[in-house]
């Protein structure tokens, strides 16, 4: 706007000065500077329509921001919510082995900080003392840190925080504790008491058991984690990377997938992903086809400017551009307007479904932008192609 | 007069017309199959949840300890108390039945297999693969092909009347056995009908038809423990109280909730000395995903309805603006401004009711190929849906309508018919 003549500043008021303004500005400076003021000036004098074009596209904008976000990110969210069934890969140690004494940390280095790894050594004891003397149990050393971490499903009356104190399965306390008191158990000859603090409960292998502190079990027993579960996160190929990995840190132990963890996974979130992608499509072809009904209207209703252009002399070139760059301008400002919207209403989505927020993904503006801007463009060049076949003079006489 | 305005305005301006009836058709469209889709979804994805394998557990009242590591049974096999096979088709008969989608029942039994120097001590499970069972005048056919559906079996899966087993397949490289092969075991030459790869304990043990491990064992008729899927309602308070203290109404309420608590209680009823258990792994984690995946379509939906109002008024707005001439015109020929707006209601009201039909059956198909593209399965549409449906779109349109119709009812006729709209 710096190339304005002086003589021309300040505001005008009525529409002579404006028919003089448009007048004289079309004789002067028909240049790249007269072309931004008509755009300018044009969304200005019209405000109420160029602003419900301006709102359409803004929502579209919005609606289309947010489920392009939600649909990269709830994936994410969705895997967060699977890793909760626990592990999905089981690292055991080769027949009659034990895993090598730093394989947690090796297998901590190869993973970092995505994935959770809890160990496990087994032993068969039996119950010294009590009325099921002799009978056989298995007693199992873990990490209950870990094991709390990755094992969510675990109904546990209370977590052993002391030494020799033993988390027992509700099927493995009646036979050696049913009073709950501290019970003794032999393995090899050697024999340890433990106090009983707390109850597990899981409907699986899990309630047979004894499970002790890592540390108090190699103490007893001399046996060492033969199995690590590794909840690792990610999708399927972040996994099966994962697995590779560790298959090199770890050559003398066999890595596997769960495959009922990974499969149900696998299967549940496609279907999700397919039907957020199907619906997503929808929603956005509907804001799409609700700014081309208001664009075209807006355009159409200005067929006096149009008419007035091309009496006035402008080539037919011209008045195209001049269209097709105002329609390009609502789509730029109503884009990025959308866009801050949109991202807003997929944190807020985020937080109220998910209970944690979605992080903006600005790569998804080019797409709303460049979709937004052919739009527009579309919705320009229809009315256009249909007033170029009519006289200016008919549209001026109001036929 | 009336019925011919708003004919002539139809036949004359079709383009203007055709803009606001694709907007409100696609409207329509969308608000019905997202609708469909989002009240539909629960039961679809818990389906899809039960791939997730059974989340209820039956096994005997006085059931013994397992003494198992890695899937090697290490318990003499003839210890413990029993089910009865013959109670299990009245699994079928439960109050949820409907809600069941599959059982298989598990019989362990430790065998030596093998021949010559490689014999190894090894469990043989017995189960239902897909047996064809009847229950009153229902046949079904259930197994672990339903409850396990992440079994693989390269070969093929065994009759479940036949002597034909499936070998896990780390036990398969051990024993240097593939399909097609004889395995002598226990005296007795089974057929490997196919090498079985599950990821778990499995790959280490023989699968067989229920029959042969229940004569291995010398028991007929007996089952270890019985693995349920069903289908079940999130857990909410109700859920995991116990029905020994509730009232009467409250226990009604709860019996007839699909509850896994409540199915679990129903199992115990219809299988003599049983106890089941919900498996926590699988079935605590469904409700979370169930209610994230629902509440997330929900909102997507909201986002669905809110796109279509908007392109339904957008258009409505735009073709009423585009008229002003025309309301001058009848302004200036006498027609007050009830007169015009009657004309315009009728209109959108004609518009609203056309554009609504052909959108919700355009909606109807759309959900039946989001159904049967994505889940395989139908997803029905309610006919309450549609009086509903129709009666938003008409809401809709004369919603979308009203602002520019009193916009153009106000303008003077004079400026409308000198053309400085």
């Amino acid at each position: 706007m710096s190339t304005i003549p002086s003589t021309n500043q300040g505001p005008f008021r009525t529409p002579q000065q404006i028919a003089d303004r448009r007048a004289l500005a079309s004789h002067t400076s028909p240049s790249v500077s007269m072309f931004s003021r008509m755009l300018f000036r044009a969304a200005v004098l019209r405000r109420g329509r160029a602003a419900s074009a301006l709102l359409a596209m803004v929502v579209a904008a919005a609606v289309a921001t947010a489920m392009m976000n939600l649909y990269v990110d709830v994936q994410a969210k969705l895997r967060t919510e699977f890793r909760n069934y626990g592990a999905n890969v089981v690292i055991v140690a080769k027949d009659g082995q034990s895993l090598p004494t730093d394989a947690l940390a090796r297998i901590e280095s190869t993973l970092g900080a995505k994935a959770l790894a809890v160990p496990f050594a087994y032993a068969v004891a039996r119950v010294a003392g009590g009325q099921s003397e002799g009978q056989s149990v298995v007693v199992v050393g873990t990490d209950f840190t870990r094991a709390r971490q990755v094992n969510h499903w675990w109904k546990v009356s209370r977590w052993p925080d002391a030494q020799n104190q033993a988390l027992i399965g509700m099927k493995a306390a009646s036979v050696v504790s049913p009073n709950r008191q501290p019970f003794e158990l032999t393995f090899q000859g050697k024999t340890i008491q433990l106090t009983p603090i707390g109850l597990l409960q899981t409907g699986a292998a899990e309630d047979s058991r004894v499970y002790l502190d890592q540390p108090d079990f190699q103490n007893w027993t001399g046996v060492a984690p033969t199995t690590v579960e590794v909840a690792a996160s990610g999708t399927a190929a972040d996994v099966a990377a994962s697995i590779h990995d560790l298959g090199q840190a770890l050559p003398s132990a066999e890595v596997r997938p769960i495959r009922q963890i990974m499969e149900g996974e696998a299967n549940v979130l496609n279907k999700t992903r397919a039907t957020l992608y199907a619906s997503a499509a929808l929603v956005i072809l509907t804001s799409a086809i609700g700014v081309l009904a208001t664009l075209m209207g807006w355009v159409f209703d200005r067929r006096r400017d149009f008419a007035i252009m091309k009496a006035l002399g402008a080539s037919e070139r011209m008045v195209n551009g001049f269209f097709a760059a105002e329609a390009a301008a609502l789509g730029v400002v109503g884009a990025i307007l959308g866009f801050a919207l949109g991202i807003g209403v997929a944190a807020w989505i985020g937080r109220v479904n998910f209970h944690a927020p979605v992080v903006p993904r600005f790569s998804v503006f080019p797409y709303v932008l460049v979709g937004s801007i052919i739009v527009a463009l579309m919705a320009a060049i229809f009315p256009i192609a249909m007033l170029r076949r009519v006289q200016p003079a008919i549209i001026l006489r109001g036929e | 007069m009336f019925p011919r305005l708003v004919y002539e305005s139809f036949r004359h301006q079709p383009r203007r017309k055709l803009l606001a009836g694709i907007a409100i058709t696609l409207g329509v469209a969308v608000a019905t199959a997202m609708i469909a889709v989002a009240t539909d979804i629960g039961d679809k994805i818990n389906r899809e949840l039960r791939s997730y394998g059974a989340n209820l557990i039956v096994a005997p009242q006085e059931d013994t300890l397992d003494v198992e590591i890695g899937g090697v049974n290490l318990k003499p096999p003839s210890d413990g108390a029993f089910l009865s096979e013959t109670d299990l088709p009245k699994i079928r008969g439960t109050f949820w039945h409907n809600n069941i989608v599959g059982f298989s029942p598990m019989l362990p039994v430790t065998v030596k297999a093998g021949s010559g120097e490689n014999i190894q001590d090894v469990t043989l499970v017995g189960t239902y693969f897909n047996k064809q069972l009847t229950f009153g005048k229902q046949d079904f056919a259930t197994g672990v092909k339903i409850t396990h559906p992440w079994w693989k079996v390269e070969g093929n899966w065994p009759n479940d009347n036949s002597q034909d087993v499936l070998l896990g397949q780390r036990l398969a490289a051990k024993l240097d056995k593939k399909t097609g092969d004889v395995l002598p075991l226990d005296g007795r030459l089974l057929t490997i009908s196919g090498i079985l790869s599950t990821g778990a304990a499995e790959d280490d043990q023989i699968v067989a038809p229920l029959a042969l491990a229940q004569q291995i064992l010398g028991k007929p008729g007996a089952v270890r423990r019985v693995y349920v899927s069903a289908l079940t309602k999130p857990q909410d308070a109700l859920a995991v109280q116990d029905p020994r203290t509730m009232t009467p109404e409250v226990r009604d309420r709860w019996y007839c909730s699909p509850y896994v608590q409540s199915i679990a209680y129903q199992l115990q009823e219809v299988i003599p000395h049983s106890h089941a258990e919900q498996i926590r792994q699988v079935a605590q984690n469904e409700g979370t995903v169930l209610s994230r995946i629902q509440g997330l379509m929900l909102l997507v939906t909201l986002a669905a309805l809110l796109a279509s109002a908007l392109a339904v008024s957008a258009a409505m707005a735009t073709s009423v603006f585009e008229r002003r001439v025309e309301v001058g015109l009848m302004k200036a020929l006498g027609a007050g401004s009830l007169a015009v707006s009657t004309i315009f209601f009728a209109e959108a009201l004609l518009l609203a009711l056309v554009g609504g039909i052909a959108g919700f059956s355009a909606g109807a198909f759309l959900a039946h190929q989001i159904g049967s593209s994505i889940f395989n399965s139908q997803i029905s549409i309610q006919p309450v849906l549609f009086p509903i449906i129709l009666t938003i779109a008409v809401f809709v349109t004369f919603a979308g309508s009203a602002a520019a119709i009193r916009r153009a009812v106000r303008f003077d006729p004079v400026f409308a018919l000198r053309g400085e709209g």
